[in-house]
């Protein structure tokens, strides 16, 4: 394992493989948190945070606890449970020691649980057979991924609510998928992005 | 028995979990890029929809109300698993082309939705009807995309199948690669929701207008 895998890994999770817009996780929370970019910035940090420590603990979970017993077919079980937990107790922790982000992230946090793509990192981290160092960094980047397109469509989002004329059936979701759609589209130009 | 079908209409039309609640957007738009697919993912939800409302709605009464979503989720993760060793053993090429959104149908918020708001508070058969309805509502929608994705995206309908169809006629006409990518799913959504938020409005300005009629007269 060298820096440039790493740093291959990072560009591959955050622009070629994008969570939300190539592999379609975390749709729910793209659709429901962009409508402001105050709300999203908040979310982005959070998912950010809880998916960089979510891969480390069910990176460790799998390794030390579900393969020595043989128990790797209760991955879902035991990888949602975690996650659960981990949240639970991310923000009991912020809660105490550092109330200032918690007030700034307090609302998201809950949502996280439900988020696929938490879920999704670990099970792929596992389908990659990737190693510890390997999993937490392609954590931490499909949720940077995650927060570039969070932000780009929020700003976009934004746009539409004061300045388009959009057909009355249109509105509300729909557009906002339309506008995804374009969004996903000019993702397609890194597909085949090779760095080395 | 009217009850029944009025709660499964509510499920597949009124109330239907994609295009109303806006609810599994991801497994939606991951799934239906072909029939086969789309098919296979709608029927593993609708499973894991009835068995877990059936369960949750038999221990409703003894699931403490501080951990219920914890005991919720470790339910329909039970089931998933379940699912998942099914697919992998019996069809697994469904489970292949499927790959990580069997495992994901757990962070499926149609699920818990459905527990907590329905069967958490209703009987056992009111909540397995909930969940078929439901369960229909969300693979009536997968249908409906894949369809218009495949046939657009790929030049065929039901690929896979024994009654395969080629409607590209031997490859004279090449098929929009780009509806079966993910810009295709976005799109194809955008444009069933749009169409169903129209035949909303047109049928309540069709009440509204009978209602008035009916004010003028009276």
């Amino acid at each position: 394992m060298s820096l440039t895998s790493l740093i291959s890994i990072s560009l591959g999770a955050i622009l070629v493989e994008n969570y939300v817009l190539v592999q379609f996780l975390g749709i729910c929370p793209f659709l429901g948190v962009s409508k402001k970019t105050d709300t999203a910035v908040g979310m982005s940090f959070a998912v950010i945070f809880v998916m960089t420590l979510a891969s480390a603990v069910t990176y460790l979970v799998n390794e030390y606890l579900l393969v020595l017993l043989n128990l790797e077919y209760m991955q879902t079980v035991v990888f949602i449970l975690v996650i659960a937990v981990l949240v639970q107790l991310v923000e009991m922790f912020l809660q105490k020691a550092v109330p200032a982000l918690y007030q700034a992230l307090g609302i998201y946090l809950p949502l996280i649980t439900t988020n696929c793509a938490v879920l999704g990192v670990a099970l792929l981290n596992v389908v990659s057979e990737y190693t510890f160092i390997e999993s937490v960094v392609n954590g931490f980047a499909s949720a940077v991924g995650f927060s570039l397109a969070l932000l780009l469509f929020s700003t976009i989002r934004e746009r539409l609510e004061v300045s388009a004329d959009i057909p009355k059936a249109f509105e509300g979701i729909p557009i906002a998928l339309v506008s995804s759609a374009l969004l996903a589209m000019s993702f397609m130009g890194f597909s085949g992005l090779k760095v080395f | 028995m009217k009850g029944i079908l009025k709660q499964l209409r509510e499920g597949i039309w009124e109330q239907n979990p994609i295009m109303v609640l806006l609810l599994g957007m991801c497994a939606t738009l991951a799934t239906s890029t072909s029939v086969v697919n789309g098919l296979g993912m709608g029927i593993s939800t609708t499973v894991v929809l009835i068995c877990s409302n059936v369960v949750i709605s038999l221990l409703r009464k003894v699931i403490p109300n501080q951990i219920r979503i914890a005991s919720y989720v470790v339910i329909i993760a039970g089931f998933v698993s379940a699912v998942d060793m099914l697919l992998q053993a019996y069809l697994p090429d469904i489970s292949n082309s499927l790959g990580i959104f069997i495992p994901l149908i757990v962070v499926n918020c149609i699920i818990l939705a459905r527990a907590e708001a329905y069967a958490s508070q209703n009987g056992v058969l009111k909540s397995a009807i909930d969940g078929l309805g439901m369960g229909l509502g969300f693979t009536f929608t997968l249908l409906l995309m894949s369809i218009i994705r495949e046939i657009l995206g790929n030049g065929t309908l039901f690929s896979g199948l024994p009654f395969e169809l080629d409607l590209t006629f031997g490859g004279k006409i090449q098929p929009a690669m780009l509806m079966i990518m993910p810009v295709g799913g976005f799109l194809t959504l955008g444009f069933i929701i749009a169409g169903k938020q129209k035949i909303t409005m047109i049928q309540n300005n069709r009440k509204r207008k009978i209602s008035k009629s009916e004010g003028g007269q009276s």
